[in-house]
């Protein structure tokens, strides 16, 4: 079977007008022949057609790698929309929030306060302290996109950086194309919202056990990404342990374990990355490869 | 009324927030980093940042520990093998729900 691309090169190749004209000069060159332009203007159809099937590809690839997201977001995205409307918002206001700020953490922690009516400079503080980590992930992504993506396309990119697409973004190999990342943040957005729908309108449709079973499946993927680059490189390995250990010293060190968790993940991903960034600073090349 | 105004508000404000720091690192830097300390930085985060809120959250993330650590355990033997982000997240859940299932037999024959 032929490709697209194949055919528009046939195309080009046996098109009848191209002949009649050939036949009709009998080989002789005439000023400028009309089939030049046709010729110029299949060609330029071919490269457009094989650019189009760039782009398909590049997004199908995207679908393919966000649905497992889109999976883990949705039973994350229920349990947020029970605690919403068990806090006291209603099953419009809980959508909107997740549709408008579309991060876990810093939702859990916006729904007391909106639901409370807590001050907007709170609000902004909580917000700023919890997703601060994602100025981070930007910058790490930042390096990720190809050169080519446009900066209306990283605007709407941005808008959907959460741990997983960051996650998943970062784990593979290259650089990443629009088409890419609007494939790969599509169906977590509709997962995330839809999932907040659900969760807000029939809390306790699902039974307990498979919402409990399926709580585990945003670790599991973060394992998924983190284990196989641990098992390549020792230093990613020691790096890891690293900052887990220090994690956990803030979360079980009784005067530690006060400080904020947005801080906390900051502080530890920070601190671990510039050790081991000075201790065994990655190969040239491999950034962008591995 | 005033309670849907300040509510807007207030998700405005959070959206805002957010957006701004997920948006402005992206757009603003555009060039490539040379430097080789800032390149092994941003190429430790990714994987810092998963481990850190793995562990010690993923404990908690199922109604019991023991569950929890049962479906670690099998995300972790099945990532050490390399299989699929997909098929480690679903066995993981797999794993948790069959153990909710047989804990509170176990319990009665203990």
């Amino acid at each position: 079977m032929l490709t697209r691309i194949q055919r528009a090169r046939k195309h080009c190749r046996n098109n009848p007008q191209q002949k009649q004209e050939k036949l009709r000069t009998k080989g002789r060159r005439t000023s400028v022949p009309e089939t030049f332009y046709h010729r110029r203007a299949v060609c330029q159809r071919s490269l457009r057609l094989y650019a189009m099937d760039d782009t398909r590809t590049s997004f199908l690839r995207g679908l393919h790698d966000g649905f497992p997201i889109c999976l883990g977001y949705f039973s994350v995205a229920f349990a947020f929309g029970i605690f919403a409307v068990s806090s006291g918002l209603d099953v419009m206001q809980a959508v909107l929030i997740s549709m408008a700020n579309t991060t876990s953490a810093g939702q859990m922690a916006a729904v007391p306060l909106l639901a409370g009516g807590g001050s907007l400079l709170e609000l902004g503080l909580t917000q700023l302290v919890i997703n601060l980590r994602y100025s981070l992930m930007s910058v790490s992504l930042s390096q990720k996109l190809d050169p080519a993506v446009r900066l209306c396309d990283r605007f709407v990119v941005a808008f959907v950086n959460t741990d997983e697409v960051f996650a998943v973004a970062s784990s593979r190999p290259g650089t990443l194309t629009a088409p890419y990342m609007y494939g790969l943040i599509l169906t977590p957005y509709v997962g995330w919202s839809f999932g907040t729908l659900i969760g807000a309108l029939a809390g306790n449709i699902l039974p307990a056990a498979l919402v409990s079973a399926l709580g585990i499946a945003i670790y599991g993927m973060f394992l998924a990404i983190v284990i196989p680059a641990a098992k390549q490189s020792r230093a990613t390995l020691f790096c890891v342990l690293f900052a887990v250990g220090l994690g956990c010293m803030f979360r079980y060190v009784p005067v530690l374990a006060q400080v904020s968790e947005g801080f906390v993940m900051i502080l530890c991903a920070v601190v671990a990355s510039a050790v081991f960034a000075l201790l065994a600073p990655v190969p040239e090349g491999e950034v962008t490869d591995s | 009324m005033t309670d849907l105004l300040s509510f807007f508000a207030g998700l405005l404000v959070c959206a805002g927030v957010t957006y701004l720091i997920r948006a402005l690192p992206l757009v603003l830097v555009k060039h490539r980093i040379r430097n080789r300390f800032l390149c092994s930085f941003l190429y430790y985060v990714p994987y810092t940042v998963l481990g850190v809120m793995t562990v010690p959250a993923v404990f908690g993330a199922t109604s019991s520990v023991v569950s929890a650590v049962v479906g670690f355990a099998v995300a972790c033997l099945l990532s050490y093998w390399e299989k699929g982000l997909l098929t480690v997240a679903a066995a993981a859940c797999i794993a948790v729900f069959c153990t909710e299932l047989l804990l509170p037999l176990l319990s009665v024959t203990v």
